[in-house]
């Protein structure tokens, strides 16, 4: 017997080019994904250096982060955005990189779209220049965010340095109640281990909810790996990625499918490999969750109310710091805070099954009059799928509309921005001070609170409006 | 060679002793749009340093004239969020060399290395002596040294070590970067290319 490896060992060792004595490893990039607002001083770097890009068909383009979601038909109004833009699609030309740009049938939030055409696999390293990279390591592949100076390393040498960081397996184990999703596995993990309670680890999601979750559901979960300060997560692929992924358009055929599947199908943590660490949570404790405050650790059961200061083990200052930013009291109840946005979208959560759980509260129900919703696809192979499905007619019935896709109101690049002092229900990943517009107040939750937000104008527990043929 | 070479920094430090400062205070997503690295420093904390009619906010740190240094120092898991380097640029720029903290976010910390900051991880407890002694007297000088990985409060001799990889550290006193290293293997790189399926 050779020596047990994680999942992680084994990806991670294959992409190991050279290893530096105390130091950190030279890891080779299969897959390279940019977006317009991380790249253009990565390529200018390349540019100034006189060097080219070694392996221009493993880097993907696409516009997402400043990209307008109403009107994509005319041009970008903001001249900053449109000259990031622009540069992102010079770029793109000047040295033969796909280019999926504003109007083309394939752009889409990045973390969407790379899953949709088959450039995330198993087994792959996967980096792209924004943190919720995280998100491709459902599939069983190391992906994680970088920062520009490494996108331009990339460019150059299809590698990065990186220190080999720890391991941590997280079970989940039982099953999920009625009206409880991925999303709030992901918060309610977080809310036990804060938001740097993973810093330094790599995180393996194991144990009975993992493996029964759909592919959609297990990239939510592993979107938000970052968000408990994890490099990444990732899931052991199985029969259902190997389905996903089959006949895609950048997914091995033939006979390089028949030779990549029995490679992926080794991707497993063999078993008594060991971890650095090792956590298991019971499903049966997760509710829908909520966030109450400025960072996504700030979480709690819908039915909960807002922690004391005094129950907490320091940070003090800035828990109330917090609290006061939101207008949010200790010991205040959730349920029932009247709220005035609903995003639904993100690469946390704007794929089809998203918007499936938001149409299936709001059907036969009508948008709170309090209530500004912004639903948003997070790609157009999304937004087909709405309306083929039906379920736009859904969401128009109940008075809602949908835009077109990008990353909108998640990071508020583009005009897509919450009002100062407004409350929103997002679905994205990030309920920092001002992210979703300067003076911005979010709440973090599922599409299902999302949308029970949405109909009711105010927190609502989703389970109150769900039947069992909803369930 | 892509910044000054860092060896012993000593200097007066801000202290900003809040927890969990996430990259989206540090540079918030909407001055993120430009296609050249200027300016940064400019909006550096934006919206914690300057009320919406962009008149500077008279209580936070940055606009008060009696802290000033180049050494930053921030409450625990300092840099979480977004992986913007553009965060790292913002601190650099604005004239930080080196930011002391009880715990750094991973990708911040890895962004700092790249470009020249060096994040300074320092016990709880001493990170406490340190926001003590600036509180104390905000002419408090910090010493930095690289070369034996220790910050000194200087008037009191008070000290801690702080680690930092071996490469790492060649690199920031050199003044190297990691692209040079990189593109000097570029042919073990192609050979490694020729064996990998994707
Ligand atoms: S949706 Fe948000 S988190 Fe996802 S890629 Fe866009 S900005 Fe980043």
């Amino acid at each position: 017997m050779g020596v047990k490896k994680t999942l992680f060992d084994k990806v991670w060792d294959s992409h190991v080019v050279h290893h530096i004595e105390n130091g950190p490893d030279v890891l080779f990039i299969d897959r390279h994904m940019v977006h317009e607002v991380t790249s253009p001083v990565a390529f200018l770097g390349i540019k100034t250096r006189g060097i080219s890009v070694m392996y221009p068909e493993k880097t993907f383009a696409t516009a997402d982060h400043n990209t307008p979601t109403i009107n994509q038909h005319l041009p970008v109004a903001d001249p900053l955005s449109a000259n990031q833009l622009k540069a992102l699609e010079e770029n793109s030309k000047k040295y033969g990189i796909s280019y999926w740009g504003l109007g083309h049938e394939k752009n889409g939030i990045v973390h969407v779209v790379g899953p949709e055409y088959g450039i995330t696999q198993p087994g792959a390293t996967i980096v792209c220049g924004d943190s919720h990279t995280s998100t491709h390591g459902a599939f069983g592949a190391i992906a994680f965010g970088i920062g520009t100076s490494e996108v331009e390393m990339v460019l150059a040498t299809q590698c990065i340095m990186q220190t080999k960081p720890k391991s941590m397996r997280i079970n989940v184990e039982g099953t999920l109640g009625w009206g409880v999703t991925p999303k709030d596995v992901a918060l309610y993990i977080i809310s036990e281990l804060t938001t740097s309670g993973a810093t330094g680890y790599f995180v393996e999601y194991a144990g009975e909810v993992f493996r029964t979750m759909s592919m959609e559901g297990r990239m939510t979960v592993c979107n938000l790996s970052i968000e408990m300060g994890a490099r990444g997560g990732m899931i052991a692929p199985d029969q259902k990625t190997f389905d996903y992924v089959k006949g895609r358009e950048f997914t091995p055929k033939g006979e390089a499918w028949e030779k990549a599947m029995a490679y992926w199908k080794t991707l497993l943590t063999d078993e008594g490999a060991a971890f650095d660490k090792e956590i298991t949570f019971d499903a049966r404790n997760i509710e829908p969750m909520i966030t109450y405050g400025t960072n996504p650790g700030m979480g709690i059961g819908i039915s909960h109310g807002i922690p004391s200061a005094e129950s907490l083990e320091g940070g003090v200052a800035t828990y109330k710091k917090s609290l006061q930013y939101m207008d949010f009291h200790e010991g205040d109840n959730m349920m029932g805070k009247k709220i005035d946005f609903v995003f639904l979208g993100s690469c946390t959560n704007g794929r089809i099954e998203d918007f499936r759980a938001f149409a299936s509260i709001v059907k036969g129900r009508k948008k709170a009059d309090n209530v500004t919703a912004w639903l948003v696809p997070g790609s157009h192979k999304v937004e087909a799928a709405i309306k083929e499905e039906g379920i736009l007619d859904i969401l128009n019935e109940a008075g809602f509309k949908l835009r077109e896709p990008g990353c909108s109101a998640c990071l508020a690049m583009n005009d897509d921005k919450i009002p100062a002092g407004k409350y929103a229900v997002s679905t994205s990943n990030r309920n920092f001070e001002g992210r979703q517009g300067p003076g911005s107040r979010t709440l973090l939750a599922s599409p299902l609170v999302a949308a029970a937000a949405a109909v009711t104008g105010k927190v609502t527990d989703p389970r109150t409006l769900m039947t069992l043929e909803t369930a | 060679m892509a910044y000054d070479k860092f060896n012993i920094l000593t200097s007066t430090a801000v202290p900003l002793p809040i927890e969990n400062v996430d990259t989206d205070q540090i540079i918030p997503a909407r001055f993120l749009k430009a296609t050249e690295r200027k300016g940064f420093g400019d909006n550096l904390f934006r919206d914690w340093r300057y009320n919406q009619d962009n008149s500077p906010k008279e209580n936070f740190i940055l606009n008060n004239p009696i802290y000033s240094g180049k050494i930053l120092v921030g409450g625990k898991n300092f840099g979480s969020g977004s992986s913007r380097e553009h965060a790292a640029w913002a601190v650099y720029d604005y004239g930080f060399r080196c930011v002391v903290s009880s715990f750094f976010a991973d990708i911040f910390r890895n962004n700092c290395l790249n470009i020249g900051v060096l994040p300074a991880q320092v016990s709880p407890e001493f990170l406490e002596k340190i926001f003590r002694a600036i509180e104390a007297d905000p002419t408090t000088q910090l010493e930095v040294n690289l070369p034996d990985q220790t910050i000194t409060i200087l008037a009191t001799g008070e000290h801690d070590n702080f680690d930092i990889n071996a490469y790492k550290k060649s690199n920031m006193l050199n003044g190297f970067d990691d692209i040079d290293y990189l593109l000097n293997i570029k042919e073990n790189i192609r050979e490694f290319a020729q064996h990998r399926p994707l």
